[in-house]
Parts: structure tokens; sequence; C-alpha cells
């Protein structure tokens, strides 16, 4: 076998996982055995696929061969039978797979990849949980890769995941088709929790960036999964859009040494115009349906970006009322805050800053806030204020990375300061 | 003659490469593609986005958008190539040919009815 060889193999495995364990979950309603189903049919593809090639349906093929493994193995715990061979228990999978392909169609799989989803986020668990048991049972990633994008060691990971299992399985998500309000609200759970996974890579900098970005592909990934399933629907439309827009930028948010470089000092040559394409037409798309939602408008926010191929050519104004109406939609603090950045460039500073001062009691402990509030003090020449902030927002920095920022921002206050008391940095 | 092929393949199943299993295909098709070039015989080449990304226009009346690709199976259109050939057979070895550096999935063979090359694109 050349590597190419089992290289499709595992290519098909990994597009078979949700819509598979999906399956055997609706059969076996336990999570550890229908992973344990899939696992056990994958090792059948590895020894039998490359003899026989793939095949027609490898979802339709997995479920079969786990459930029917799965069903031998009751059957031989309780009666204590010797092994029957590999051969014989699929020896009749041809007829078996059509039959079974035919009677699962679309919709049944739809709800079946939804519900698998769906259990992860289950409300009971924190966010970092949720992500940790998607990322464990929907995308298949190893415990191992998974503790390593989470900067924690295995056996911690591993026991995340077990307890996170433990609690769903106690959680009694029916299993019968869902009806159409509560398949809505499994779709927007879902798609929050896609939202989280790829926020997860997002925020990452410096030396951890490149170990996280496989957690935003993996997110986009299952948000074409989801969009796949649902192609009607405007949100999540929204939110691939949203997420392949912040993606395309990867390779032009950090500098050499892994520190942040702003939206408007990147190389924008660097961004990928292929996710930036595929988001700007699937944006066009879900406006038309004239069902505005949060996830849309912060794509269409991402987009108005891609769309600037100079910073100075940045449609603020737009922007603006487009944070407005999320602030309608998704009233937060950290929404204006974002607003307040759009506002300073089309009205100014210290409107600006007006904007975000009632924000201060909320955002005490935010680390963005204290950066942009340094940032306003100094384009308006209160570089004592800008200094006392950018202190307050080193204090409260997640990451070494955004530390560095500020720091610079410091040093060239601290630059422009000296000489001549007062001066307006810019 | 020119022969349209219409490359079709499972969009879940291609979308699952990485980046370097799917330059490293891009890189075999490049030199059957630059073969047919140098014979003067390959025409407009196009690899288009996820059907996820697809709008279709049903031309009913009053006419009716649709998201997502006209229809739904499990291989879908991802891609087109336009070649000279004196016939058929000709075409169907240009689609093995390529088929042998990308295999997977089918190519539809359709001989051209009309061909308007349009201006260079911008």
């Amino acid at each position: 076998m050349t590597e190419t060889d089992t290289a499709w193999i595992d290519a098909a495995l990994s597009s078979a996982r949700p819509q598979a364990v999906g399956a055997l979950l609706r059969y076996f309603r336990n999570l550890d055995t229908a992973e344990e189903a899939f696992q056990n049919a994958c090792l059948r593809a590895l020894k039998t696929w490359p003899q026989n090639g793939p095949p027609r349906d490898p979802a339709a093929w997995l479920i079969m061969v786990g459930r029917n493994v799965a069903i031998d193995e009751v059957r031989r715990a309780r009666r204590q039978e010797p092994l029957p061979d590999d051969d014989h228990a699929i020896s009749d999978l041809g007829d078996a797979e059509d039959e079974i392909a035919e009677r699962l169609d679309g919709s049944h799989y739809r709800d079946d990849i939804l519900r698998l989803m769906f259990i992860c986020c289950h409300p009971e668990l924190p966010p970092t949980q949720q992500i940790a048991l998607a990322l464990r049972i929907v995308s298949g990633l190893s415990v191992k890769q998974i503790a390593r994008a989470f900067l924690v060691s295995e056996a911690a990971m591993e026991q995340r995941i077990t307890r996170a299992k433990a609690r769903v399985a106690d959680a009694n998500v029916p299993f019968e088709t869902p009806g159409a309000v509560e398949r809505s609200e499994r779709l927007a759970a879902v798609a929050a929790m896609i939202y989280l996974i790829f926020n997860e890579g997002y925020s990452a900098s410096g030396d951890t960036a490149e170990i996280r970005k496989p957690l935003c592909e993996e997110a986009i990934r299952l948000a074409r999964l989801l969009l796949r399933l649902f192609p009607s629907e405007p949100e999540i439309m929204g939110l691939t859009a949203l997420l392949l827009l912040q993606h395309a930028r990867t390779e032009a948010r950090f500098d050499a040494d892994g520190s942040l470089i702003l939206l408007e000092d990147q190389d924008r040559s660097l961004w990928n115009q292929k996710l930036i394409a595929e988001g700007l037409a699937l944006i066009d798309k879900a406006m038309r349906h004239r069902r505005s939602g949060p996830y849309q408008i912060q794509a269409a926010i991402a987009a108005l970006h891609a769309r600037a191929a100079k910073p100075e050519d940045t449609d603020w104004k737009q922007i603006d009322l487009l944070y407005g109406a999320l602030e309608v939609i998704q009233p937060s603090p950290v929404v204006t805050l974002n607003r307040a950045v759009a506002v300073s460039k089309v009205r100014g500073a210290e409107a600006a800053l007006e904007m975000i001062e009632p924000l201060a009691p909320r955002l005490a402990n935010y680390f963005h806030f204290f950066g942009v509030r340094g940032a306003f003090l100094m384009q308006l020449g209160r570089a004592e204020e800008a200094r006392v902030a950018f202190d307050r927002a080193i204090a409260l920095a997640n990451t070494s990375a955004e530390a560095a920022h500020i720091r610079m921002h410091l040093d060239r206050l601290m630059r422009d300061s000296e000489p001549k008391g007062k001066k307006a940095g810019k | 003659m020119l022969y349209a092929i219409l490359c079709y393949h499972d969009e879940d199943f291609v979308g699952s490469w990485s980046k370097e299993q799917d330059a490293a295909v891009m890189k075999k098709l490049a030199v059957v593609q630059e073969k047919l070039a140098k014979q003067g015989r390959l025409g407009p080449v196009a690899r288009l986005l996820p059907t996820t990304a697809a709008t279709t226009l049903r031309k009913d009346e009053p006419p009716l958008v649709l998201d997502g690709p006209y229809a739904e199976t499990k291989e879908q259109l991802l891609g087109f190539y336009l070649i000279d050939c004196k016939n058929l057979d000709e075409a169907l070895d240009v689609a093995k040919e390529l088929g042998a550096a990308n295999p997977g999935g089918a190519y539809e063979i359709r001989p051209v009815g009309m061909f308007a090359p349009g201006g260079a694109l911008k």
C-alpha cells in the first residue's frame, strides 16, 4: 500500500463519520456503544476497502457493519460463543448495503447529524467541554490532538471528555425525529458551538496560533456540513460566511514574532482570496432572504473589510450602521465597543470615547476595552490618560502577543511625549 | 469538435483533503493540462466553489430562486474542461488521463454545441 492509497480511506472515513456515528447513536442510544461500533467498522474498512475498492456509499457501509459487529458482540457476550471469523460476519454485505442505503434518506441523515452535534452542546456543559466533546465525537479528533489545541495534558483532556460524556448520558436527549421548533432550537445551539470552536482557534496568538489553527479549519468544516444539511437557512449561510471571511486573513494577522497585526496594518495581499470569494457569495445569498440575524450582520461587517483593497477604502459608515443593527438584535457592551471603533473613523475619537464611557463598569476586566480606550485617548492627545488605560490593558492581557501589542503603543506614546511634553500620537 | 469534460465528485470527500493533498492532485492534473495546451487542444478550465455557494434560478413564471445546486446528488459538479478532440474516443482518452491524475468521482463528456470564448476576463 502506498501512502496515497490509504489517504483516500482516511478522507472517506472522516467525511462519513458524523453521519455514521449519528445513525449508530440512533440505533444504540448510547454514545460509547455508537463510537465503539464506528471504530470497529473503520477497522473492517481498512482491511477490506484496499482490496475491494470503496463502497458506493461509505457512510451506509460503515453504519451497516458497525451495527452488525456491535450486535454480534452483544450476542457473543450473552451466550459466550466462540468468535465468528471476520469474513463470515460481512459476507453478504453487498445486498444489505443497497437495502439500507435506500431506507435511510437525506432527511434521516440530517436529523442524525444534528442530534449528534446537539448532544455535544448540552446547556449543562460549560463551553470548553462542549467544544472538546464535539471535536472528539463529531470531528473524530484524537484526545491527543484536542489536548494539544487546548494546551492541556492528554490525561486532563481525557478526563474532561469522560466527564462531559457522563453528563450528556444523563441528559436524555430524545431520539424521535424533532419537530420544526425543536429542530430550529437545536440548529441555533449547534451554530453557537461551531462559532465557539472557531473562536478558540481565532483568539490564539503567538506560539499557540499555529497549534490552534486546526480548530478554525474544523469549525469551517462543520459549518459547511451544517449548511449542506440546511441549505436554505440564512443564518447558517451567515455563520459559514463569517468564519470563511475571518479565516481568510489568517496569514496576515501575525508578524514573524507572532505579534498581532491590526486590520489596518495588515498586508492585504496575504488574504486568501478563494475563501473571501466563497464568503462573499454566501453572504450575498443570505441577504436575499431578508431574514437578518447576528451571524449575517457580523459576516456583512467582515465582508466590508474583505472588499476594501486598501484600509482607507473601508466603508466605515456602513459598518457603523451594521453594528447599530447588531446592537438592537444582540445588545452587548462588546458590540458597542466594536461599534465605537467604526464611530471613531466616521465621527472622530471624541464621539467614540463618549460612546464607550458608559460601558466602563461592565467591561472593567475586559482587555480590549482598555486597549480601545487607550487608542482613542492617544488620538485625542491625552497621553497620560492613554498610558493609564494601556497599563490596565497589559494587566488584563490573556496572551503574550496581546501584551506585546499594547506595549508597542506605550513605547510610541513614550517616544512622542518625552521631548515636547504633550503631543498627539497618531 | 469541442468536448466539455464535466467533473463530478463527492464534495465531502474532496473537501476533506488537506491543503497538501489538494495541491498534490492539482499538480498531477497540471501535467495533463500542460500536454493538452501544448497541442493547442485545451480551452478554458474552471474549478467551481463548493455547491453550498451555488444558487439555482428556476425559469418558471415567476422565476424561482433556490439556494444550493440544481440537483441534490451524491456527486456534485465541481469543475469542467473544454478540449478540442477529433471524436469521442479521443475525448475519452483525455478524460482517462485526467482520471489517472485524480481518481474517484466521474467525468461526464459532452460535445459542445456552441462555444463563445468571450473577451479576456479582468
